[in-house]
């Protein structure tokens, strides 16, 4: 089944190097998408894509059945805000907004009402008059994203909006993007860097690396249930400890001397050199009945909400993620230390 | 343990650093004064022989008679339309040329530079005979009348004023970020034609001006083509002036010198007005 934005064998190419591969994705009515990736992974290529900015080597781009895959940017319907911001300096807020609709020769009247309604909406009302100089980096993309919105796009387009802004103003205009997404409905389609970003957002992630798709899914899926080892390194933090199958089918494996289990499926035979990937807050440094190790604590750092140790064990080194509390007894570095981690929150990579 | 308590020979390293700057800063005044010097002696010169007409007495007698010259006006005024002219044709030429290379083909840039360049290296003379040769005679003869002689002059004068425009406008689109702009535009909706009109020259605006008001300086006293195309602009009136007249050309100097001097006031005016906002 087609979605309202679908994409079907993309591939780009520049001058002979592949920046895109093999891209397909089906993008339901109101979803909000977000493309996560290192930089060079393909994803704002993509974008600029399926904005018609840059025409796919092979392929297909669908929106709302048709097909726009060579459709010129400016017949697309598709609001678009830059990291930049790309205000025009020599248009006020008002102006701004009203550009899209200038262009489509909207009557004076009606224009002016929709760019009230989108000042109340990113709660700007009084900024009509300003110059995008005169304003804040969140005030300008919240303009950005207005006057993207202002044309009544059938889709939305984020390229890292968030990226330029400090951390308190990114916050909130995260809040706020997603707000005014679920508020209008718009099927959105969100480029970022920042795995928390995306989390936070998105109702599924497509997790990119060197052209490719690497995993699609939602927040949660992408986190627990990584499907390649790129994924679950790339988001949130992963411990990754060297181990030795000893028993496929009841899950066991030896670290050093230890012997650990995981209810994960293990594909390799008995005696093979795997991987075990575990989350930093599924370790904890109490000894608890299954999957205890013995090992030295290395360093502590306190990152407020948590603190992270960590553990050099026979073989490898753990990390474990704390959370603060006031009756935490912070360990220190040098004293010895046992970690365990349940063996439902660990899996085997090859 | 003991500490030396010697104290350091003084007026030597600790004074060393202020005469290098006392000396320096000597310099720097004395370049400034020679080149000063330099560039207003004969300027006031100029202007001090200007106002010696009336014998006995300083006086504007020069500049009156210079006003009141039939030919003063006619000349002045054609010269200043067809710089406006040329105006129009070099940004219409210039300004999508340096977008397109900014925005499409950035590995352009230094052959496009190289091209624009050329009126600095062709003299005026080569040019004048290069246009006369190829537009002299059929089957491109322009030459046939005053004013289509005047229409070869206009386009003379924009090849003459690429240097100054592509600079300028290309120093303006360098200060902005030319591909973002143009695709939120495109994203809205925008052609070409509307980008170019509605996001593009307003904010290239002061560096057109400067590249427009420098053009309008340098062809407004432009001889040489003129001449050879038998126009009657300011240039040639100027040179006549100096053969006929005592006082009147080093009035006509100050003039022009002024209306150079008022284009070059009013880029740095329009700049700082528009940075303030």
């Amino acid at each position: 089944m087609s979605g309202f934005l679908s994409l079907q064998g993309v591939r780009k190419e520049f001058n002979g190097v592949v920046a895109v591969e093999s891209f397909n994705l089906e993008v339901e009515p109101g979803e909000f998408v977000s493309f996560l990736g290192p930089s060079g992974c393909g994803k704002t290529t993509t974008l600029r894509m399926v904005a018609g900015f840059e025409p796919p080597t092979s392929g297909t781009i669908r929106l709302a059945g048709e097909d726009v895959t060579y459709a010129k940017a400016n017949e697309r319907n598709i609001g678009m805000v830059f990291q930049s911001y790309a205000l025009f300096p020599n248009m006020t807020v008002a102006d701004n907004i009203a550009f899209g609709l200038r262009v489509r020769k909207e009557e004076g009247g009606a224009r002016g009402e929709r760019v009230a309604e989108l000042l109340d909406l990113i709660h700007l009302p009084d900024k009509a008059k300003s110059y995008p100089n005169e304003l804040s980096g969140g005030q300008q993309q919240r303009v950005a994203l207005a006057r993207a919105l202002a044309i009544r796009p059938q889709l939305l387009l984020l390229d890292e909006p968030l990226s330029a802004l400090d951390a308190k103003i990114r916050d909130d205009l995260r809040a706020e993007i997603r707000r005014i997404q679920r508020q209008l409905n718009i099927t959105t389609i969100y480029v970022t860097h920042d795995q928390e970003e995306a989390l936070a957002l998105s109702d599924r992630i497509v997790v990119m690396s060197k052209g490719q798709m690497e995993q699609v899914g939602e927040p949660f899926e992408i986190y627990n249930n990584p499907s390649t080892g790129f994924v679950a390194s790339f988001v949130g933090q992963l411990n990754r400890l060297p181990v030795t199958v000893v028993d496929p089918a009841l899950g066991r494996l030896r670290v050093g001397r230890s012997e650990i289990r995981t209810t994960s499926l293990i594909e390799s035979p008995q005696g093979a050199e795997v991987s075990l990937m575990m989350r930093p807050e599924e370790v904890t440094l109490d000894a608890e009945e299954e999957n205890v190790l013995e090992g030295t604590v290395e360093s502590v750092t306190f990152l407020g909400s948590i603190v992270r140790v960590q553990v050099g064990v026979e073989g490898g080194r753990l990390t474990a993620d704390l959370f603060n509390e006031r009756l935490l007894e912070l360990p220190v570095a040098g004293e010895g230390t046992q970690v365990s981690f349940p063996s439902h929150a660990c899996w085997v990579m090859v | 343990m003991t500490i030396s308590t010697t104290p350091l020979p003084v007026g030597i390293e600790a004074e060393a650093p202020p005469i290098q700057a006392k000396a320096s800063r000597f310099w720097a005044w004395m370049i400034l004064i020679i080149g000063g010097l330099y560039f207003l002696v004969p300027l006031g010169a100029t202007f001090w022989w200007s106002l010696r007409a009336t014998e006995g007495t300083l006086g504007f007698e020069a500049y009156r008679r210079l006003f009141d010259d039939a030919n003063f006006w006619p000349s002045f005024t054609e010269s200043v339309i067809n710089a406006i002219a040329a105006i129009f044709l070099s940004l219409l030429i210039i300004v999508p040329t340096a977008y397109w290379v900014t925005l499409k083909l950035p590995r352009l840039r230094p052959v496009v530079e190289f091209i624009t360049l050329l009126p600095f290296v062709i003299p005026a003379v080569v040019l004048v005979f290069s246009l006369l040769r190829l537009y002299g005679r059929p089957p491109l003869l322009l030459t046939a009348t005053y004013d289509s002689s005047r229409v070869l002059l206009v386009c003379a004068y924009a090849t003459l004023s690429f240097p100054y425009m592509f600079r300028s406008v290309d120093n303006g689109l360098r200060a902005m970020d030319v591909r973002s702009l143009t695709e939120a535009a495109q994203s809205l909706g925008a052609g070409w034609p509307t980008i170019l009109r509605r996001v593009i020259f307003p904010n290239l605006r002061v560096a057109v001006l400067s590249g427009a008001l420098l053009t309008f300086a340098i062809v407004i006293g432009e001889l040489t083509i003129a001449l050879f195309l038998a126009q009657q602009t300011f240039g040639p009136y100027m040179a006549n002036l100096t053969r006929s007249k005592v006082y009147e050309p080093s009035a006509m100097a100050i003039v022009a010198f002024a209306i150079t001097w008022a284009a070059m006031g009013m880029i740095a005016l329009i700049s700082r007005s528009r940075k303030r906002r």
